[in-house]
């Protein structure tokens, strides 16, 4: 038998998710789109808040449109349908997360020039999700007040690689006794720097800030 | 469980290093993995046995090296382990850094494998060979 010999590899392993959302992101920049990857836990509100973000899009004439990813089912893809936006779902069958051929997949015949901004609602996934490069401009991470101030310091990875992270449901803050200092504290704490908003979909609370910063974005506007 | 798209995504690649070189069976595979980058050792480990059932890959051994989040601290000047991921402050001074120098690794460092024999079959071994 002979000795085993050592490869020297040095490869990430999800190279080929990485070359693909390397490609895809100069795709994205050159056709002057601004890409929206949402990740939160399931039931956070990223439909409701998308809706209201499409819905605000739609009525200003700025042309946008979404895709998002769930286990099974089409009735988020229909709600986000109701703003008046094109919308595609993903259906991932059992996987926890997107890919960025998934995303790739569903979006090739959309023109992405004629676009101002395309957001990916991810699968409800505090874990799988965040080794997953979409391609996108900017990660947004959601957490609502009916989660527990202390999910980021559960789930550091996720708000780590996030460049903005949104409370939802801020209309239920004092019902769940929800303790924003301390919410914010751990989130700084585990991405210091970051900017966050504090929204509710359903008043408009933080509505008009988060439009504003994603219209400072906009690569046409 | 995204284990399992890692553990087929770590097999795809390391199929592909391993073309071509004359690699008679994989032994083991150096993996190095941050703490950051959400992966659970057990459910990988299972993952890649699953995965690489009938392929050349079979009874591979994953050897994992897990890595600790290693900040820049702008005030101490000098880069810094932390001992958690819960809190991305220096630990000598305190103060908060987003300036990662590791953690996020999901990288194959190395694989060690056996050479397809390429003695003709009826040639002897000679004698006081160690393999």
């Amino acid at each position: 038998m002979n000795q085993p010999r050592i490869l020297e590899v040095r490869t990430k392993v999800l190279k080929k998710n990485d070359e693909l959302a390397r490609e895809m992101r100069e795709e994205f920049r050159d056709a002057g789109v601004v890409v929206v990857n949402f990740v939160s836990s399931p039931g956070t509100g990223k439909t409701t808040l998308l809706r209201e973000t499409l819905r605000r899009f739609v009525v200003e004439g700025i042309p946008v449109a979404a895709v998002v990813g769930d286990l099974e089912t089409d009735n988020d893809a229909r709600r986000l349908a109701e703003s008046g936006a094109p919308v595609r779902q993903i259906m991932t069958h059992g996987m926890c997360h997107l890919e960025a051929d998934m995303v790739r997949k569903h979006i090739q015949d959309w023109d992405l020039h004629a676009l101002h901004f395309l957001f990916i609602e991810n699968v409800g996934n505090l874990v799988c999700p965040t080794s997953w490069d979409l391609g996108e401009s900017i990660r947004v991470a959601l957490l609502s007040v009916t989660e527990g101030e202390d999910k980021p310091l559960k789930y550091p990875g996720i708000f780590n690689t996030s460049d903005i992270a949104i409370l939802t449901k801020c209309d239920l803050a004092s019902v769940c006794e929800f303790d924003r200092n301390e919410a914010i504290y751990n989130i700084q704490n585990v991405r210091p720097g970051i900017r966050i908003l504090e929204t509710s979909a359903k008043t408009g609370q933080g509505m008009d800030e988060w439009m504003a910063i994603l219209r400072s974005m906009c690569l046409k506007c | 469980m995204h284990e399992l798209s890692i553990a087929n995504n770590l097999v795809d690649v390391v199929l592909q290093q391993i073309q071509g070189i004359g690699c008679a069976k994989v032994e083991r595979i150096h993996l190095k993995i941050g703490a950051l980058s959400c992966i659970h050792r057990d459910a990988l480990l299972f993952s890649f046995d699953l995965v690489t059932a009938d392929t050349p890959l079979a009874g591979a051994q994953l050897q994992i090296e897990s890595l600790p989040i290693v900040i820049y601290c702008n005030v101490c000047a000098a880069t810094q382990t932390l001992p958690g991921v819960q809190s991305f402050r220096c630990p000598q001074c305190n103060t908060p850094s987003s300036d990662i120098r590791q953690g996020r690794e999901l990288d194959i460092d190395s694989i060690e494998y056996v050479e397809v024999d390429s003695r003709p079959i009826d040639t002897p071994i000679p004698e006081g060979s160690s393999s």
